[in-house]
């Protein structure tokens, strides 16, 4: 199969749909009975409305034992930088749409360092690069460069930003960089075309066949995910994310991937949609592919508020990130008209890291190390020189 | 209590049970892990570790102890990434001690045996230690041998599954033809496991995760070491041979005698 977009020819929306709402007790009790090992149908019975309805609690018991078995009594810590607010795109839910009336920003050299240097105070050794799309203004080679002056000072760069080529792609991750975030928003060709009116985000076809073109640049991470509410049928939405975690698992066996299931948030100037994924479900997700996929890296934004955030640890989640900024520069100033959404948890990276400790679990602030990507880097020597550097610190 | 130091490379170890770093939820709850275990060898993934002097809550404690760090090249996809990892390792942490782990599949973490025999080839030419975790394949572990290797640590089974030895079998012949101390690695999920590696002749065992989500992980510490006390002075004592059936009480050939 040459990419997603020709496999998903073999699967239709509706059937999903349908097939979803006639899962009996006995598939789901099977789906549980085997860990998920029963692959997409499996799936489908944990995403079912039966499984919400009456099996909540299993789940929930079954993925926080898979989660701690596999992962541990850690959470991952990382933290967004927003590098350009700049956008050609119009999305109907989004703060950096074309249309909004909100001053642009593309961070300098400058900038791009002096938030780094904000970040690394606060802790943080993971970081994801965001920027809206503008080829114009943040283009590979922005983006190149923006790595490989991050990455002396960061163990792991990941970044989510406007789908590249597969030729971007092997630039970037010879500069460095790890991951790369790519949310397909909305499986539903139909709801897609309704929220995404202009600019080269319409493309469907190209945004779903993007995780193919890292799989086959040999990106170490690829992050899926739908934005919830853009489509009011969530079930069979996240159906399809799974069914291409599974395609793209299969496929490209040597990468990894991690998910998260953002809800929408307000922004500038927009009255929002209303979601139809309240709590409940929201836990129902999380579970279900915790259960369907034991590896997967789960992601929990600040979108959320402190309370649910703390619920919802320990059911699946191995990664947070903390004391977000949405807007360029909001490290360095407290800019908040540039931002892509409102957070909901404004607590300090130190808060979360003391809350987390005191729920039992290991803050981990580095979970990997740039000498991983050094043979890959065009500059070698460089990294050496600072590597002596670590030694002397070590000493010390 | 007999004497009966485990010998690696030259060194020798009083513990068999090594322990694994990841996935506890506190440096404090590790560190009183490691000393209930009274493990001497520790393995610490380098991508994990922080020698920069930021806050590690791991290093901090490891190397101010007397236990020998083993740092693992956890998160490598192929030899040449391995090769880099382990020189970095060994500036960074200051030892040439190194557990060589290559799984290209982040899924399961099953070691790539082609990229691992060439990475233990070369590593040993560089001067390591190297102890490299490898698939319970008798073949495997006798190139490895021969490729330079310091001890092989085949697995139990999968990395963090705690479904014990389900290798079994095949770990008896890596045992039976191996002039390198055999580590069983991986899937050892409770003290029994542990026992039962010993009880088959392995030199030692690593645990992590049967040790980091105990729920009480110090307690479970001191269950292992007994375990693998256990284990190996049943081994050290001789055990009887296991029989399917009930020995015959009037055998075929009692007319003989």
């Amino acid at each position: 199969m040459p990419n997603f977009f020709e496999f998903l020819k073999g699967h239709n929306w509706s059937d999903c749909s349908r097939n979803l709402h006639d899962i009996g007790s006995k598939d789901i009790e099977n789906a549980l009975a085997r860990e998920g090992k029963g692959g997409i149908t499996d799936l489908l019975a944990l995403l079912s409305p039966l499984a919400g309805q009456r099996y909540l609690e299993e789940l929930a018991q079954l993925s926080h034992s898979i989660t701690l078995k596999r992962f541990g009594q850690a959470i991952r810590l990382f933290a967004p930088m927003y590098l350009s607010n700049e956008c050609n795109n119009v999305c109907d839910y989004c703060g950096f749409s074309m249309h909004n009336k909100i001053p642009r920003k593309t961070l300098s050299d400058a900038e791009i360092l002096r938030e780094a240097g904000i970040l690394k105070k606060l802790g943080f050794d993971h970081i994801l690069l965001v920027t809206g799309e503008s080829t114009k203004q943040v283009g590979v080679d922005y983006l190149a460069h923006a790595i490989e002056i991050l990455h002396p000072h960061f163990a792991n760069i990941s970044v989510e930003v406007q789908p590249l080529d597969t030729e971007s792609y092997r630039q970037l991750i010879k500069a460095g960089m790890h991951a790369v975030m790519v949310y397909q928003e909305t499986y539903d060709s139909i709801s897609y075309a309704k929220h995404h009116l202009k600019g080269k985000k319409t493309n469907f076809r190209w945004r779903l066949n993007t995780p193919d073109r890292l799989g086959n640049a040999g990106v170490y991470k690829i992050g899926l995910g739908c934005l919830f509410g853009l489509t009011q049928d969530w079930r069979t939405d996240a159906l399809y994310a799974g069914i291409h975690l599974d395609y793209l698992e299969k496929k490209y066996w040597k990468t990894s991937y991690s998910m998260s299931f953002p809800r929408i948030r307000p922004y500038e100037g927009e009255n929002i949609v209303a979601v139809d994924l309240d709590d409940r479900d929201l836990v129902q997700l999380l579970c279900a592919f915790r259960i369907f996929n034991h590896e997967l890296e789960i992601t929990l934004s600040t979108r959320e508020s402190p309370q649910l955030r703390e619920n919802l640890l320990p059911l699946g989640i191995t990664t947070m990130s903390a004391g977000s900024k949405t807007n360029p520069g909001g490290y360095t100033e407290d800019i908040e008209s540039l931002e892509q959404f409102s957070i909901s948890d404004d607590r300090s990276p130190d808060k979360i890291a003391n809350m987390l400790k005191n729920k039992g679990y290991d803050p981990v602030w580095k979970d990997w190390d740039f000498s991983y990507d050094q043979h890959k880097m065009t500059k070698v020597e460089e990294r050496t020189d600072d590597h002596s550097h670590q030694k002397v610190l070590l000493a010390n | 209590m007999i004497t009966d130091p485990l010998e690696i490379a030259g060194e020798s170890f009083h513990s068999r049970l090594f322990v694994g770093t990841g996935k506890f939820s506190s440096g404090e709850i590790l560190q009183e892990t490691i000393e209930n275990c009274q493990s001497e060898l520790v393995t610490v993934a380098m991508k994990r570790a922080n020698p920069k002097g930021l806050e590690d809550s791991i290093l901090d404690f490891l190397q101010h102890k007397t236990v020998r760090l083993l740092p693992n090249t956890s998160g490598v996809r192929d030899a040449k990434e391995a090769i880099f990892v382990a020189q970095m390792a060994r500036e960074a942490l200051e030892t040439n001690w190194l557990k060589l782990e290559i799984h290209p599949d982040p899924k399961y973490l099953m070691p790539d045996p082609v990229e691992t025999l060439l990475a233990t080839e070369e590593l040993a030419k560089q001067g390591f230690i190297v102890l490299p975790y490898c698939h319970a394949d008798p073949v495997l572990c006798k190139r490895l041998e021969d490729a330079g290797a310091s001890a092989v640590m085949p697995l139990g089974s999968p990395i963090g599954s705690n479904r014990g030895l389900d290798s079994r079998e095949f770990l008896k012949i890596i045992i039976e033809q191996s002039n390198l101390p055999v580590v069983i690695d991986a899937g050892i999920g409770c003290p029994s496991h542990a026992a039962e590696a010993l009880e088959i002749g392995a030199s030692a065992v690593l645990v992590n995760t049967a040790l980091a989500v105990a729920n009480d992980p110090p307690v479970m510490g001191i269950a292992f070491r007994k375990a693998v006390e256990a284990g190996r002075l049943a081994f050290l004592s001789g055990l009887g041979s296991k029989h399917e059936n009930a020995q015959a009480t009037s055998p075929l050939t009692g007319f003989l005698n």
